[in-house]
């Protein structure tokens, strides 16, 4: 036994005398984990959130969560007798005079942007491919719910430095609030302690920021990863692989060794972003002040969508008995998160509903093999980006020289049309990628070579696939609407929840009506015996009947 | 008489999996090839690669704790202390760069020698583990439910329905008092929110120096941020100031006679074609002063609320509904421009209350 | 102009700008030093003679030849009419190249100087020989050395960030119009355009606000324009747009092409 065993062997034996830890580590050393690149997206959420929470414990040694208003005279000259809070004044403090203190502020923002980004691709993945299907639906709505906490605490975090662009978006959210009917008021006052901004409002989001929202946050991390664990990971479809195994590297060393890497990578990277790149100059952004604004005040990225909805959003408001019905905020800021967030969450059952489907998956859906979903996911996607690039259109105005107007006019009738649209084509793009594919296993791949046969026909050459390959194409599953049975069964007796049922088998023809199925065996004996792609060692030359 | 734990197991033992459609069959229409094996690399092979590999590793970690030092002695050798003048950002950015370059690049070279000893010299192949129905034995299941409803029968709270449903009520009660506890987060907002500072009589004063204004300082075109004179009353400390720069602050600006529109009792709101609007808009509040003096718009910068100032500060584009609210403007003995009352409309963006 | 404050952080750009600024301030000295009465009374009088006849030239086809401006029979203006703008206008409008004007737009752009200094000193004399207006402001009223740059800051954020952003960048108006970024601009033209007004821009003047906080306006400008980004690049020193386009890019970019490399097929 190396020295190394012996080493570890004692520990771990010290352990397990107390915990039977071994019972569990034996099972567990040499758990299989796959590699493929999609599957590291959400560990690149969870290593930028230890990067944030450890830069975050440093920054808050020097910040001042305190509105009280103090005259700077600290180290960066151009402030100096500059009235500002004690919470805009401490940040200096940490940038200029604390050394490495600002790059520990740009590594805890640029980590920030990274960990929501993260979360967001990590979960575009999880769409696409079904991976939130049973039995993980618990994980899908755990992780949503992180991706709302993520925002949240970024949303808290960039208001705490006081500065004129973040207390901006601090004075947009409480006209959020004024536009929530009966108490928006009270709320607003309840929140800021009395009137905007009044000095309760950056010590009651600090406390959000560093303990409440993150302590949720590490709890649900924890859930989440648990099921993965217990779950185990799923597996893209191919050979080998199947509903009742899971493939990949053991756990010990080899995925020890590539995700621990994967965390020093992700944490270098971030670090050397917050070495080479400036974010939120607020020195040169000044100190909040409610009667002053800054051209081009935005948000950071991830609520970027919301205020893009601001803007889009036409002048909507009316009078019920005097009271204001601000639809105009009221749609945008309060409402459209609950209607992003909603389907968003219940979209396992919706989709186990409509397809009927209640069995366990761990082998993922290739993109293509569920045309419908994965252009609901492209229209969302559109959607998003249009309320995103909303959001920016005073910068997209002045980049590309388009009144800002135009774009807010092409915005309001493009978030309607786009998203159907993006709909249709990427549908259309998945079902030709399945004919594609159907027609690669039946006919094998085109080589590019053209054959002239001595009637002087012209013919390509397709070479066979690779067992492996046809195996990968056809490894998913057959398709079929839910059918809806007979009317009344054979006692005469109406079958019950008829109405629900015949939406349901509506919504499933959607979903799976003109899915290319993959071919038959019958259907590949066929193609075979006309030639195509057979195993011969040369390919066969066809008479140029496709 | 006891009821035993089998006695309720017989009855929740039932068939779960027989109604489920079998859609897929595994090896159609091809068999499964098995797992590929993964071909052999080329440092399993050449002892040479391996050596090069091994090299490069170690050199990667080497170079990570020579990059550590390298922080340690930058930290030193770059001081951004500041003197009488303030802080050199040059030596800021300098440190900056220094201090984040090392420990970005030692962080990296960990990350990035780890995954290259995995990829290119740890020995391992890929492992297929079996999965397991995760659903619980059709037995256990009815063993637990056997045992929930024992205990449910020996707790008897379904047939003591005085002491559940008094239970239940005092358990939903108890959530009131963490709620209650929160309303003394701030004060009731009264009508705080559609009062101003402004008055019949306040000076209407230039922000940051704070001067009276007479009318002959504006010409045509010109934009004066404002503040009322009683904004100087107003404590230094606490968050008064701050609160009322949300609310009361203003703009003056001044039109051609003619070229605006004056609305039916507001003839004489304006001094010589000067006007004065709040400066915080009516659709969440952000303060505007982009002003365009050749056709009298006033934008938003945060939502691009339009307002036609030579209008009556009516919205022509954008989220905003409500008018820019107009300052009744007087001149005082002293020729100084005064305001003649506090806003008639309220201020910002709308709330419940506003016309009440 | 991302070129341009690229190009900033050179270490030779602090002895090309000491350059410039050396060559800037002589010409300037030169321009506006004073000379004996009589002198200025001459050269003034054959500047303005100078300054009709390229005024003549150049401008009088909108502006009319004695600078009263001309209105089309439908009521388009061609030229407002130039008489009581001052010598401060033509400086800023020649000076920066927003006149002579190009093709119709929302608004005239800063572009390539037409004219040599002489020849702008000149029309700016025959412009204000029209009707008294503003003057050029003098090297020492424009001295970014001169301001507090604190209180130029306050006042910038108070009057001028909502529209030319509180970081200098500029930013979008209604219908196609912008306020233009202020980096690279010579004093003098900040300080004649708060003056004068240009275009959308609303004027300024000295009752509203006094030369000397014109001139801490300036030196703030000044000051954030030569001071370094400590954080590292500026990526245009305008927040979060191009932060979190950058985070996208660059940061998950990288990380995904590093989990690419992470689990690709060994070889």
């Amino acid at each position: 036994m190396s020295a190394v065993v012996n080493g570890a062997g004692k520990l771990v034996s010290w352990v397990d005398d107390r915990v039977t830890t071994n019972n569990w580590l034996k099972r567990n050393i040499r758990k299989a984990f796959p590699d493929h690149w999609s599957f590291l997206l959400g560990e690149i959420a969870l290593y930028s959130f230890i990067v944030i929470l450890l830069s975050g414990v440093f920054l808050t040694l020097w910040f001042k969560p305190s509105m009280a208003h103090v005259m700077y005279d600290g180290a960066y000259a151009p402030l100096r007798d500059v009235g500002m809070s004690e919470a805009f004044a401490s940040t200096l403090e940490l940038s200029f005079e604390v050394r490495g203190g600002l790059l520990m502020r740009q590594i805890h923002h640029w980590g920030a942007i990274i960990f929501i980004a993260a979360m967001s691709v990590h979960m575009l993945r999880i769409f696409f491919t079904g991976a939130f299907r049973k039995p993980r639906e618990i994980t899908w709505v755990v992780g949503v719910l992180l991706l709302v906490l993520g925002i949240t605490n970024g949303f808290t975090g960039y208001s705490l430095p006081d500065d004129l662009v973040s207390g901006t978006g601090m004075r947009i959210i409480e006209g959020g609030m004024l536009a929530i009917p009966v108490v928006g008021t009270y709320l607003s006052s309840f929140i800021f302690g009395g009137e905007f901004p009044g000095d309760d409002a950056i010590p009651r989001l600090y406390v959000l920021h560093i303990l409440l929202v993150p302590g949720l946050i590490l709890a649900l991390v924890t859930i989440h990863l648990i099921l993965v664990w217990y779950q185990k990971h799923t597996n893209w479809g191919g050979a080998g692989t199947s509903n009742e195994t899971t493939v990949g590297y053991p756990l010990f060393p080899i995925y020890t060794a590539k995700a621990g890497g994967y965390f020093f990578v992700v944490f270098g990277v971030i670090v050397l972003l917050a070495a080479t790149i400036q974010i939120l100059p607020i020195w040169l952004f000044g100190p909040y002040d409610a009667s002053v604004v800054s051209a081009g005040t935005q948000p950071d990225w991830y609520v970027g969508f919301l205020d893009g909805a601001l803007r889009i959003m036409p002048n909507w408001e009316f009078y019920i008995a005097g009271y204001p019905i601000s639809l105009n905020v009221l749609v945008p800021a309060v409402l459209l998160p609950g209607i992003i967030l909603m389907p968003l969450l219940l979209y396992p059952w919706l989709e186990q509903w409509v397809t009927g489907d209640k069995r366990e998956h761990h082998v993922l859906d290739r993109p293509r093999n569920q045309p419908v979903r994965t252009g609901i996911g492209v229209a969302f996607i559109t959607f998003y980006l249009l309320l995103w690039i909303g959001g920016g259109n005073d910068f997209v105005a002045t980049i590309f020289d388009i009144p800002v107007m135009w774009i807010t006019r092409f915005m309001q009738v493009a978030i309607f049309v786009l998203p159907p649209l993006t709909y249709w084509v990427t549908k259309r793009i998945c079902l030709g990628l399945q004919r594609r594919d159907r027609d690669r296993v039946l006919h094998g791949s085109e080589s590019g070579v053209i054959v002239v046969s001595p009637d002087g026909e012209f013919s390509e050459v397709h070479a066979p696939l690779a067992e492996v390959t046809a195996y990968r194409l056809t490894a998913h599953e057959r398709q079929a609407p839910f059918e809806l049975g007979p009317e009344t069964d054979e006692y005469g007796i109406p079958a019950p929840r008829r109405r629900g049922d015949k939406l349901r088998s509506r919504l499933s023809k959607v979903y799976f009506a003109d899915v290319v199925q993959k071919p038959t065996r019958d259907e590949l004996e066929m193609a075979h015996h006309d030639g195509h792609g057979a195993a011969e060692p040369h390919g066969e030359i066809e008479a140029g009947r496709h | 008489m006891t009821i035993s734990r089998d006695d309720k197991m017989s009855e929740y033992t039932t068939e779960a999996t027989g109604t489920e459609l079998e859609r897929r069959r595994v090896g159609d229409p091809i068999p499964d090839p098995g797992f590929p094996e993964s071909p052999a690399r080329l440092t399993d092979t050449d002892l040479k690669a391996e050596r090069r590999a091994e090299r490069q590793v170690a050199g990667m970690f080497g170079l990570a704790a020579v990059l550590v030092i390298a922080f340690l002695v930058f930290y030193v050798i770059f001081p951004i202390a500041a003197d009488e003048g303030g802080v050199d950002v040059g030596a800021v950015r300098d440190s900056n760069l220094a201090l984040g370059l090392t420990l970005g690049g030692s962080l990296l070279l960990i990350g990035i020698g780890a995954i290259h000893w995995a990829r290119k010299l740890m020995s391992s192949h890929q492992v297929i583990h079996e999965r397991h129905e995760l659903r619980s034995s059709d037995e256990t299941r009815a063993a637990t439910l056997a045992d929930f409803e024992l205990g449910a029968e020996e707790s008897g709270f379904g047939r003591r329905k005085l002491i559940r449903n008094s239970l239940i009520g005092a358990l939903l009660l108890l959530p009131l008092p963490a709620v209650i506890l929160l309303r003394d987060l701030g004060p009731a907002p009264g009508g705080v929110k559609k009062r101003t500072i402004w008055d019949t009589g306040v000076r209407v004063l230039k922000d940051r120096s704070f001067e009276p204004i007479r009318p002959s300082d504006l010409q045509v075109g010109s934009l004066v941020i404002a503040m009322p004179e009683s904004y100087l009353d107003l404590p230094d400390h606490g968050p008064v100031r701050q609160n009322e720069r949300g609310k009361s602050s203003v703009f003056l600006i001044r039109m051609p006679p003619g070229e605006f529109r004056v609305d039916e009792g507001r003839e004489n709101w304006h001094v010589d074609g000067i006007l004065c609007y709040s400066k915080i808009c009516t659709h969440v509040g952000c303060p505007i002063t982009l002003y365009e003096r050749d056709t009298h718009h006033m934008l938003c910068p945060c939502h691009q609320s339009t307002f036609n100032l030579a209008e009556g500060g009516e919205v022509i584009f954008g989220p905003a509904k409500r008018p820019l609210p107009q300052l009744p403007l007087a001149v005082d003995d002293e020729g100084y421009l005064i305001a003649q009352s506090d806003f008639v409309d309220p201020v910002g963006p709308s709330f419940w209350e506003m016309n009440t | 102009m991302t070129a341009i404050s690229a190009r900033r952080r050179h270490p030779l750009a602090a002895a090309v700008v000491l350059f410039v600024a050396l060559l800037l301030f002589g010409g300037l000295y030169a321009a506006f030093a004073p000379e004996s009465q009589a002198d200025v009374q001459a050269s003034t009088s054959t500047q303005i003679d100078e300054g009709r006849k390229l005024f003549a030239i150049g401008c009088s086809s909108c502006h009319g030849l004695n600078g009263e401006g001309q209105t089309l029979d439908d009521g388009t203006v061609l030229g407002p009419s130039l008489v009581g703008v001052g010598a401060a206008a033509v400086d800023f409008q020649v000076g920066t190249g927003r006149m002579p004007a190009g093709p119709p737009g929302a608004q005239l752009p800063r572009k390539e100087v037409q004219y040599t200094d002489e020849e702008i000193e000149a029309l700016a004399a025959f412009v204000a020989s029209l009707a008294p207006g503003p003057e050029i402001p003098g090297a020492a009223e424009v001295d970014p050395e001169r301001g507090n740059v604190a209180r130029g800051g306050e006042l910038f954020r108070t009057n001028c960030a909502q529209c030319h952003n509180a970081t200098g960048q500029g930013g979008a108006l209604s219908y196609g119009k912008y306020a233009p970024p202020l980096a690279g601009v010579e004093p003098k033209h900040i300080y004649e355009a708060m003056l004068t007004g240009p275009q959308a821009m609303p004027v300024f003047n000295d009752n509203t606000l006094d030369a000397e906080q014109k001139r801490d306006i300036i030196a703030f400008l000044k000051h954030i324009e030569d001071e370094p980004n400590p954080g590292g690049a500026g990526i245009g020193r305008i927040g979060p747009v191009s932060e979190g386009l950058w985070g996208w890019l660059i940061g998950i970019g990288s990380l995904i092409g590093a989990a690419v490399w992470l689990g690709a097929k060994r070889s």
